[in-house]
């Protein structure tokens, strides 16, 4: 033996193969390991699917009570058809899990602050975020309610986690989805808490802003004032078209909210004058809107009505939605799946259909906490001091040692800001959070239940279960029945309850109420033959409760659904699709002229007349070619910023931008208006003419940059873009040719937008289209992986396969086949 | 002649390990040093064969993996590494991480009975 040679051989092979196993830093990221990521027996290689894979299988799972098929069709769409209910969601979960399970590990990670965890303490402040904001505390509470309260949920939940876990037990550690050898972690075992907590994720996204929203508007009202903050930020909406039509007339509310004698001066005219800093997740975003509608049979063609549904959410891959067909004996249905729970959330079984969008009613209020001493096991209430229970929430850091947090739990909720938990908006204050979403809730039941409800009854017997997040739940039924229900568990506010922080001494400013579920706003088949909603408020003023801040309800395209839909006779379903992704601009309709009153031309320079004329020549609609629309926009921008910058410049923390409808309502009404001067020019007063003119100098020497760079063109300015959830360009889709934007139905704007485009049209077989921006598999290495994304940025439609088992088998778009049977049979 | 033993032996012992063992990714390293043990040769001679038992190995199933992908995965992640999004590049890459390892296991091996 050659022992030196022997020796330096084996090092240096062990030393690159050390290298090769480790993950290396780059930047702030870590690579995968490389041999192992490289490995074509181990690593990605594996994941790199054929693009002609045969998927159909035979599924041994002894959890299972009877047999079921299902058939994919030539979208990988699964055709689920079980012998009971059980065995339905078990397939379910083990067809997400097949399909999704990276992003159903990734996405209840964020939601239980658990990324840190794989992550390293990079994503420390993400997952405090998370952990004091109460995400863990809320799905422990709805967990043990139906574990308790609730044996048909729990045994649909413990179903589908069985078929999840079925899916991780057979699997081959070599075939584990991408994103873990990317990332290098391993899938754990699926349970009910991550359901709930998947659920928990939906209501911060659709109600959560408030959580960033009440502290910077209070932070905007300190700055600015009350006076002038509530010109800048005013409720009143003039061209309001609210979802129950004006003029409805609403019974005596139960309960009638008292503003206490002591608000005006200690609550909304107080203001506070120390930042600290702690990075927060982004906000939800403020889009996170939707539309819905259905017709009567009076309106269609056929006589029947049709219903259109398309949720506006961040555009992600994979996508937050699986399709499917679940078929058992109990009922028959077709839709848009959440991979991390059972049933079909948005779809049509064979008597109705359903849509939602977000109510944006408010139900997160921050309240003051004031503490005995630094321990923070004491807090102030109601002329004594209490305790303040601590929980704890440990964190687990990768390469790091665990972090604790303690939050302290008062009778408002846990104190998510504290002496060790700020953000540059907290201010150094003590804040204890109260949310609907911390309060147990029925899961998904009432999905649960729309899946099998066979009328209108039914309907609102399945959404009077549901509590957060506040959804307008649509109908149409094959009956012929239509109808729209704001439904949620909604405090009974007085005017600006909780718009901003809340002394939290007493009960002074303590919820007086939750709002019965009948005086819910609601509308059954109107004489207008249709009901729709789109974000806006959901009544006129005459409703008897306060509905929250104007800038949680985006108002144009609620007017744009409802001006296109009184419009329209013998509705046909393509007609619909054209509703769906049309493009026309509402607001600019008004806003453009509006703006014009004021444009002095002669005083513009050569550059800024070319411009101007070039929004005034555009067609008014968000084309995916237009120019006119993104002129438009930046001049709006610029204007906007040249009327109220001055008065939000100074802030050394971010404030709330005023929403463009009050703008444009001053516009139409007063020449003016005191905040167009720009109280930086001393001795000098400036009015709209002059700002206005202003902002589209400003605006043009940004289109001059933007024309050299050659993206005038809308879609090229917006670049649409649907990203993966690492946000790796390489395994997202970049720049989709699409038009549509803020205000518009087609709500597609830069990374948010229609994320599952339904229409059901209830004829006796039913006629449904639909598709999602993403695909079926996960898999960035799948055929499978993007497949719908061209089609959905053309504005075209799938026909979806809603068949009864014999004739699925028949059809021509059927694929594969996957058994599932016990061992035995 | 010993030289094409090896190295069959050693890639058809590198697949056989990765295709019916969950032994980690490196466990080649291990079946090429037991091949250039049983089979001593010339430490040069050793280390090419255990680097083209592997190197070949790796380059053709994943030659065999992309082409039935379409190169769909590969240009991703040669986008991600990055290589310029070229998946010739990806496997051309893979193939001498394979033979580096593979190559200087089995040199690792040569010196064992190898006694000049």
């Amino acid at each position: 033996m050659r022992l030196l040679p022997f020796i330096a051989s084996a090092m240096v092979t062990i030393g690159l193969v050390a290298v090769l196993n480790t993950q290396l830093s780059i930047g702030p990221t870590k690579s995968p390991k490389l041999g192992y990521f490289l490995s074509p027996q181990h690593g990605f290689w594996k994941n790199a699917e054929k693009v002609n894979t045969n998927f159909d299988a035979s599924i041994i799972a002894d959890e299972l009570k009877g047999n079921v098929d299902v058939y994919l069709d030539d979208r990988l769409v699964p055709h689920i058809y079980a012998d009971n209910d059980q065995d339905a969601y078990f397939v379910q979960g083990y067809l997400h899990a097949k399909f999704r399970l990276w992003q159903m590990d990734f996405q209840t990670r964020v939601a239980s602050g658990r990324l840190s965890e794989i992550a390293g303490a990079d994503k420390l402040s993400i997952d405090r975020f998370f952990r004091r904001l109460g995400m863990v505390y809320g799905a422990e509470k709805t967990e043990a309610n139906i574990n308790a309260n609730n044996p048909e949920m729990k045994e649909t939940v413990d179903a589908y986690t069985a078929g999840v876990n079925a899916f991780i037990k057979q699997m081959d550690p070599a075939d584990m989805p991408f994103e873990f050898k990317l990332m290098n972690y391993a899938p754990e075992k699926w349970t009910p808490a991550k359901t709930y907590l998947f659920l928990m994720f939906m209501s911060y996204d659709l109600t959560g802003r408030s959580a960033a929203s009440d502290l910077q508007l209070t932070n905007t009202r300190d700055f600015l004032g009350y006076d002038l903050f509530d010109k800048l930020y005013t409720n009143k909406q003039d061209s309001l078209d609210p979802i129950i039509p004006k003029g409805t007339v609403y019974q005596k509310p139960s309960i009638v909210p008292i503003k206490p004698a002591i608000a005006d001066s200690a609550y909304l005219h107080q203001t506070n004058a120390s930042f600290t800093n702690n990075e927060s997740p982004e906000a939800p975003n403020k889009n996170n809107g939707s539309n819905n509608w259905a017709v009567s049979g009076s309106k269609t063609k056929s006589g029947r009505p049709i219903l259109a549904s398309d949720p506006h959410l961040g555009l992600n891959m994979p996508s937050l939605w699986y399709e499917v067909q679940i078929t058992t004996p109990t009922h028959s249905t077709y839709g848009a799946s959440f991979p991390g729970s059972p049933a079909v959330i948005i779809g049509f079984n064979d008597s109705l259909a359903w849509g939602v969008t977000n109510a944006g009613r408010d139900v997160l209020d921050f309240y003051e906490i004031k503490f005995k001493d630094s321990t923070e096991n004491e807090y102030w209430y109601n002329g004594k001091w209490n305790t303040a229970e601590k929980r704890i929430e440990v964190i687990k850091v990768k390469d790091s040692a665990d972090l604790v947090e303690q939050i302290p739990m008062t009778v408002w909720g846990p104190t998510m800001y504290d002496a060790h938990y700020q953000n540059p908006q907290s201010k150094g204050r003590n804040l204890a959070i109260q949310w609907t979403a911390h309060n147990a809730s029925t899961g998904a039941e009432t999905f649960y239940r729309l899946n099998r409800a066979k009328n209108y009854d039914d309907y609102i017997k399945a959404i009077s279960l549901w509590t957060c997040p506040g959804q307008n739940f649509v109908l149409a039924t094959k009956s012929g029945d239509i109808a729209i229900k704001q439904q949620g568990s909604f405090v009974a506010r007085w005017e600006r309850q909780g718009d901003f922080i809340m002394p939290g001494d007493d009960t002074t400013y303590a919820w007086q109420g939750m709002i019965p579920g009948e005086e819910n706003p609601t509308i059954k088949n109107p004489e207008r033959g249709f009901v729709s909603s789109a974000n806006q408020k959901p009544t006129d003023p005459s409703y008897p409760y306060y509905l929250g801040t104007a800038s949680s309800f985006p108002l144009y395209r609620g007017i744009s659904v409802n001006k296109h839909l009184i419009g329209m006779s013998n509705i046909t379903a393509q007609d619909m699709q054209a509703l769906q992704t049309n493009n026309d601009n509402v607001f600019a309709a008004t806003a453009r002229p509006a703006l014009m009153k004021y444009v002095q031309v002669d005083k513009l320079s050569p550059d800024a007349k070319r411009m101007v004329d070039e929004m005034n020549n555009w067609d008014l609609v968000n084309s995916e070619h237009s120019k006119g629309i993104t002129v438009f926009e930046i001049i709006w921008d610029n204007v906007t910023e040249a009327v109220w910058g001055d008065e939000l410049a100074g802030s050394p923390i971010a404030l709330t931008k005023p929403d463009d409808f009050v703008l444009v309502d001053q516009l139409l009404k007063d020449s003016n208006w005191s905040v167009a001067d720009d109280i930086r020019t001393k001795g000098k007063m400036e009015n709209l003419k002059d700002q206005v003119t202003l902002g589209v100098e400003n605006a043009t020497k940004k289109l001059l940059a933007l024309e050299k760079e050659n993206k005038l063109e809308w879609s090229l300015f917006k670049a649409t873009r649907v990203m993966h959830l690492t946000k790796i360009p390489a395994l997202s889709r970049m720049n989709l040719p699409i038009g549509g934007g803020k205000n518009i139905i087609n709500a597609t704007t830069e990374m948010h937008g229609p994320s599952w485009r339904m229409i059901v049209h209830l004829t006796d077989e039913i006629e449904a289209y639909g598709l999602y921006p993403g695909g079926q598999s996960g898999n960035p290495g799948s055929v499978y992986y993007d497949t719908f994304i061209d089609y959905w940025a053309a504005g075209k439609y799938y026909r979806l396969l809603f068949l009864a088992k014999e004739k699925l088998i028949q059809n021509e778009r059927t694929k594969w086949h996957i058994q599932f049977k016990k061992s035995n049979a | 002649m010993k030289f094409i033993t090896t190295l069959l032996l050693a890639a058809l012992m590198a697949y056989a390990i990765g295709m019916y063992t969950s032994m980690p990714w490196w466990s080649f390293a291990i079946t090429n040093l037991i091949v250039a043990i049983a089979i001593p040769q010339k430490p040069f001679i050793s280390f090419v064969s255990g680097a083209l038992a592997v190197g070949l190995l790796w380059a053709s199933l994943t030659i065999i993996v992309d082409q039935s992908n379409h190169h769909i995965l590969a240009t991703k992640v040669a986008t991600i590494l990055p290589l310029k999004g070229s998946y010739i590049v990806l496997i051309i890459v893979t193939s001498i991480v394979g033979a580096l390892v593979g190559g200087l296991a089995s040199l690792t091996g040569s010196f064992v009975r190898n006694s000049k």
